[in-house]
């Protein structure tokens, strides 16, 4: 392996690129694809719509109800960013990450196409990086999606101006515009470990479906597992479990425990079923 | 074209036991990982709490001297807060030590606006897991934030003016700190004023040793114990022990700072074993001054503000009692609401008596309401004091007599009868 490890290691670069690029443009030109991304899409305009008309009785008072930050919408449209992100992280953004990475090997497989893919001169573990690759861009877009059409909503429907952090200090719009971002990055590399679960799934199965089902299921008893006290003992290394940490960003001084517990356990996740996900895929027989 | 075939397909053709090990070298990647984690989170801690760093000998004296001289008036960090007090998860505000008597209050608590309040909040530090930070500078400026899921609740006293701001509710609640419970017994040590943010403040570990070193007398063993690295610094172990057989407190251990005196953990385990009722210590701290916008509130725009002192002043006259405090262990339980309290006994085995939770009508209220729950929640005792309930806890018990007197102590069931006997 390794005297052709060095005869192909020029083009490497090169040829990962054009298999990544290839990659994610049929990604996102599926319409598959398309409809899930509208979906994310419309769960902030739907939250947005729902709060206008509440307040048009009377605000949403108690915060113990309702989802994280939906007091403070009403007040500035840049909370319904949040509010969003809040809604779609435990299951809309992992369920449509859990199709694209499910899918990635599986789908290949189960539509007969994966043998021809690695007729390519690019061998099975690029393939693999290629396809997680794929995930990962989906993962930021998704939650770009959601972020952007919640403020466009926000701005539609509610006032914008200062932001009032968690601990009641007021900071600018351009400030808060930019924690926002950075929310969203965290929110999209929160979905790491389960593109990576959902990519080492799609590896052992030649039915798309079934990937796709095992994924999400496996994401619906992961958060059940999550809210289950008895369970506390192992909640900490559930891929779910500091998810939603990313409302951190919003403390002043900002809380960077929970934060980087929830990086690391992405990146855990990540190289535990990423090389998973190679072992299986490089040496198993392909058959479709 | 040799480079464009993967090589792994046609080394599976050719069969035999390379392929064979390859794969189960591969499969080795990711479980290497996971188990190297694993050890790692299993290890690291099991290390780094066995540390117990190289200090020179110092008496159960000096040490109290040295608490008692520290002199730290600035300081930021993290706290974590862990009870475990063994209380049946009750529902509202019916929560807490305090509670059993609390069905009129629960109602009020829960309607609107009181969210904010910081005895509400109080209820929740009862049970379970909780990260504060608090920062601190000198008497008159400190703060101190509950971090919750995607809330936050901030306490902020800075001179007269004492904020509670609740983020899920985006409610501000102003007081007003008076100018004697600030300069009041606990001197510049005191944090706010008396009655609001009180409990809040002893969450913190300076306050929670000096409480219990106020507790000790003859009744009490201090020792000092094994030294303790506690948030990254090294420092000596108080270890206080009671020495009366009634007490349901095993032991109290505090980490005292090495270099500046200033307690760091507080621990108070139960005689019955098992993990910590109370513990509370810092995770990270820092003597550095905090930056001055730390301690300065205004509220947010939209957000709902209540005066405190004139909710505190209706609901006086509502209630008819001032809320005198009760003292020692009773003031941490949040007891403060009951009239006609007196205390049976001293020190570790001190019981509260408390005759009727106050006026009558509100009585049987309470009665009429919580009656089920008293079934169902206690057990049936009688002794020559009558008949009555006994709750249990890991380390508070209590008793209601059926006649509405009410023992509650940090002391075993039969301590607690004999008491209630004796007094009949």
């Amino acid at each position: 392996m390794s005297q052709a490890e060095t005869v192909r290691r020029a083009p490497r670069r090169l040829w990962s690129l054009g298999l990544l690029r290839s990659e994610i443009g049929t990604t996102f030109r599926r319409w598959r694809t398309l409809a899930l991304l509208a979906v994310l899409a419309g769960v902030p305009i739907l939250v947005g719509v729902a709060i206008k008309i509440e307040t048009g009785s009377r605000g949403p008072d108690g915060g113990d109800g309702g989802p994280a930050f939906i007091s403070q919408v009403t007040n500035n449209g840049l909370f319904l960013v949040f509010t969003s992100l809040a809604v779609t992280l435990p299951f809309f953004l992992p369920m449509a990450i859990g199709v694209i990475a499910g899918d990635a090997i599986a789908g290949e497989a189960n539509a007969g196409t994966l043998r021809y893919l690695l007729v390519a001169p690019a061998g099975r573990a690029r393939l693999l990086f290629a396809k997680y690759a794929t995930s990962m861009a989906f993962c930021l877009v998704g939650t770009l999606v959601v972020a952007l059409s919640a403020l466009v909503t926000g701005a539609a429907l509610f006032p914008l101006g200062k932001v009032t952090l968690l601990s009641g200090t007021s900071i600018s719009f351009g400030e808060g515009l930019l924690r926002a971002l950075a929310i969203a990055g965290v929110v999209a590399l929160s979905l790491l470990g389960v593109a990576a679960l959902g990519l080492f799934i799609s590896t052992l199965t030649n039915s798309g479906i079934a990937a796709m089902a095992t994924t999400v299921g496996l994401l619906i008893t992961v958060q059940i597992l999550d809210t289950i006290p008895q369970l506390h003992a192992i909640q900490p290394y559930l891929f779910s479990h500091y998810w939603l940490s990313f409302a951190d960003l919003l403390r002043d001084p900002v809380y960077w425990d929970q934060l980087q517990k929830n990086i690391g356990l992405q990146a855990l996740y990540a190289v535990v079923f990423g090389s998973a996900a190679w072992a299986r895929f490089t040496t198993r027989d392909i058959t479709a | 074209m040799p480079r464009n075939e993967p090589t792994e397909v046609t080394e599976e053709w050719d069969g035999g036991r390379s392929a064979k090990r390859r794969k189960a070298v591969r499969y080795a990647v990711p479980v290497a990982v996971a188990g190297v984690t694993a050890a790692t989170i299993g290890l690291v801690p099991a290390f780094a709490g066995s540390g117990s760093p190289d200090l020179p000998k110092i008496s159960a004296q000096d040490l109290i001297a040295k608490i008692a001289k520290s002199d730290v008036q600035q300081l930021s960090g993290t706290v974590q807060v862990t009870t475990d007090l063994g209380l049946p998860s009750l529902p509202g505000g019916m929560g807490g030590a305090g509670g059993f008597g609390g069905g009129p209050g629960g109602g009020e608590h829960g309607g609107s606006g009181a969210s904010a309040s910081p005895q509400s909040k109080l209820t929740e530090l009862a049970s379970g897991t909780h990260t504060l930070r608090v920062a601190a500078d000198g008497p008159e400026k400190q703060r101190v934030s509950i971090v919750d899921k995607t809330a936050d609740y901030t306490l902020i006293h800075n001179g007269k003016d004492v904020w509670a701001y609740d983020s899920g509710s985006n409610t501000a609640v102003h007081n007003t700190a008076r100018e004697d419970a600030r300069h009041g017994e606990h001197g510049k040590h005191h944090e706010g004023p008396k009655d609001l943010p009180n409990g809040l403040q002893n969450a913190t570990p300076q306050e929670l040793a000096k409480q219990a070193l106020k507790a000790a007398g003859d009744t009490t063993a201090v020792t000092v114990g094994d030294t303790a690295k506690v948030a990254g610094r090294d420092a000596y172990q108080l270890v206080i022990k009671p020495k009366q057989s009634g007490s349901t407190v095993g032991s109290i251990r505090v980490a005292v700072d090495a270099a500046n005196g200033v307690p760091l953990k507080f621990t108070l385990t139960p005689k019955s074993g098992g993990p910590a009722a109370i513990d509370v210590g810092y995770t990270s701290v820092d003597f550095a001054k905090p930056a001055a916008n730390t301690f300065s509130f205004t509220p947010p725009k939209g957000a709902k503000v209540v005066d405190g002192d004139q909710q505190r002043a209706k609901a006086q006259r509502e209630h008819g009692n001032d809320g005198k405090g009760a003292k020692g262990a009773m003031d941490r339980k949040g007891l403060k609401d009951f009239g006609g309290l007196n205390v049976i006994g001293k020190d570790w085995t001190s019981i509260a008596k408390i005759k009727g939770a106050g006026p009558g009508g509100k009585d049987q209220a309470a009665k009429g309401q919580a009656g089920k729950l008293l079934d169902s929640l206690g057990s049936k005792v009688t002794g020559s004091f009558g008949s009555g309930h006994l709750f249990s806890t890991r380390l508070v018990n209590a008793l209601i007599t059926d006649n509405g007197t009410i023992y509650v102590g940090a002391v075993d069931k039969q301590a607690l009868l004999d008491a209630a006997n004796a007094a009949k």
